[in-house]
């Protein structure tokens, strides 16, 4: 029995050394990228580029709001999808399935579909003509509308990821006991302190997943601002992907990489931080 | 207060949140010239027409970025359920040092920019020969699919009684036939779950293949570099493209969602 041992590492042994080659080697080569020129030598050129830029405030900018705008809609949202669920007793699987369709949906082909809508003559000019609002095609998604492609970006994300949140909470809920809610029932809490002290509190772990995992890939948004706006609507992700490919500098897309890594990584502390006192501060 | 028929109504109004916009694209997906460029647009379909969806596929080079899409696709499946699969066994199956390690790396993986992976391995990959090649996307998608390959195989195979493969080695099995002939037929539901979950993300992923190509483009790079030179009817129709196969593999794999995500978030 003495070799049965060595039988569990040796299953994980090729996705070991598959993610030291995709992962970890990657990371080290993006960190030295960013920190070295074409000859070598060490050098914070990189970054004082990418900072001189004229994009980089505006790309910076942007990439926060949204994420600053769009997590805590979709957490919102989810939530409340996922407590309607639970208060619906005809055609729940037809629901379910419908609300998570957005999962097999890409990010390109949701800014294409919200393109649809936004464009000049899309539907939402079509509307707000029905409606007498405006009498002709209005342009919305120019550089002279900034904020109107922003909303447009904000409405794609939301309608396309909201569904992994709702899918992880739901996951969450389940795991609950329902005894813990009928005991505070029997205690004469109504269905608003059910929730607050009761569901929420013990929700938090799968929260904390959601909104870690919702940051991250919000702070990478590209495809979709890419279909909506092009680049008049500059996001972080974005000028790695144009410093690579338009302008051949792949240590100024580095440097990108190397924020966007950055910024992930500072927000899921904040969040591991700020979420456990909390969870504490309830028990 | 019965709050029934409000909640029947919220989640009607969400449902139609989700399959509007999916509607309005395939009316234009499958409408003329004519009724895509047409101002005001009603909300139902003019005039049904393939002209649209043919002037699309009629587009020189989206046949090979579909067969590219599709290549791309199956390798990085293969390659995440023959990877993910031992580990999701073995931590299925056994009590080992390093094994909470090995979670925490996948963990991690999972919360990793995609930028900080592509660029680099743009770099590298000319360096190894296999940049612009379906071989070199599959790898990076697979680095992404692979998390969810792992944790729900995992959880695939711990629900799979170990008595049965108990039983399977006192009636004289090895261990690879026991899991060949008993494992094996129970969990192949959920592998296959997992196999499509792998081909949908290397499906829809749009900023490594646009990275890591320049004349083999998978299907969502050639679309979005074409973007800003092409035609209104043509990304349309692309986009509805898109969306297809991923509608029918959800609908395929629905029972495993909760899997894939439930227990993927531990």
């Amino acid at each position: 029995m003495r070799s049965e041992r060595y039988i569990p590492y040796l299953l994980i042994l090729p996705s070991v050394v598959f993610l030291l080659f995709l992962f970890a080697w990657p990371l080290l080569e993006a960190l030295l990228l960013s920190v070295r020129d074409s000859g070598g030598q060490w050098t914070l050129e990189n970054f004082r580029r990418m900072a001189a830029d004229l994009y980089f405030p505006d790309a910076l900018k942007y990439t926060l709001l949204l994420t600053l705008v769009i997590v805590p809609l979709q957490v919102v949202m989810a939530l409340g999808m996922a407590l309607l669920l639970g208060g619906i007793s005809r055609g729940r699987d037809l629901f379910l399935y419908v609300w998570t369709i957005p999962l097999g949906i890409s990010d390109l082909a949701a800014g294409i579909v919200w393109l649809s809508i936004f464009t000049e003559r899309g539907y939402l000019n079509s509307f707000l003509q029905g409606i007498g609002l405006i009498q002709q095609p209005q342009l919305w998604l120019s550089y002279e509308t900034p904020w109107m492609i922003f909303v447009a970006v904000v409405a794609a994300e939301v309608w396309r990821a909201t569904a992994i949140v709702f899918v992880i909470l739901v996951a969450g809920l389940q795991l609950i006991p329902k005894e813990y809610s009928e005991a505070a029932e029997v205690f004469g809490a109504t269905p608003w302190q059910r929730f607050w002290k009761v569901t929420l509190p013990l929700l938090m772990p799968s929260l904390q997943v959601a909104l870690i995992l919702r940051t991250i890939l919000a702070l990478e948004v590209f495809a979709v601002v890419v279909a909506l706006g092009g680049r008049n609507l500059p996001v972080l992700a974005g000028e790695a992907y144009y410093w690579y490919n338009a302008y051949q500098n792949p240590g100024v897309a580095a440097a990108y990489a190397v924020i966007i890594l950055g910024i992930s990584v500072v927000a899921t502390l904040l969040y591991l931080r700020l979420m456990r006192s909390k969870q504490e501060g309830a028990a | 207060m019965n709050l029934r028929p409000l909640y029947m109504l919220l989640a009607i109004v969400l449902v139609l949140w989700v399959l509007i916009p999916i509607f309005l694209i395939a009316t234009l997906a499958f409408s003329d010239r004519a009724s895509v460029f047409a101002w005001p647009k009603g909300l139902l379909p003019q005039q049904f027409s393939l002209e649209t969806i043919s002037f699309f596929f009629g587009v020189e080079g989206v046949w090979k970025a579909i067969r590219n899409s599709l290549v791309v696709a199956a390798m990085t499946l293969v390659f995440s359920v023959l990877l993910g699969a031992p580990a999701g066994y073995a931590l299925a199956r056994y009590r080992f040092a390093g094994a909470d390690a090995y979670r925490l790396l996948i963990l991690m993986t999972r919360a990793f920019p995609l930028a900080i992976l592509a660029i680099p391995l743009a770099v590298q990959f000319i360096n190894l020969g296999i940049y612009d090649t379906a071989f070199g996307v599959a790898l990076v998608h697979t680095a992404l699919a692979l998390p969810f390959a792992v944790l729900v195989t995992s959880s695939l195979f711990l629900g799979i009684p170990k008595e049965l493969e108990e039983a399977a080695w006192t009636l004289g099995c090895n261990r690879i036939q026991a899991f060949l002939r008993v494992v094996l037929p129970l969990a192949l539901p959920g592998l296959a779950a997992t196999a499509i979950f792998a081909f949908v993300i290397s499906w829809n992923e749009v900023f490594a293949a646009t990275l890591l190509t320049l004349r083999e483009r998978t299907l969502p790079a050639f679309l979005l570099t074409s973007l800003n030179d092409s035609p209104l009817p043509f990304r349309f129709a692309g986009g509805f493209f898109l969306i297809v196969p991923a509608l029918v593999f959800i609908f395929i794999i629905r029972r495993y969602l909760f899997t894939l995500w439930g227990i993927a978030n531990r």
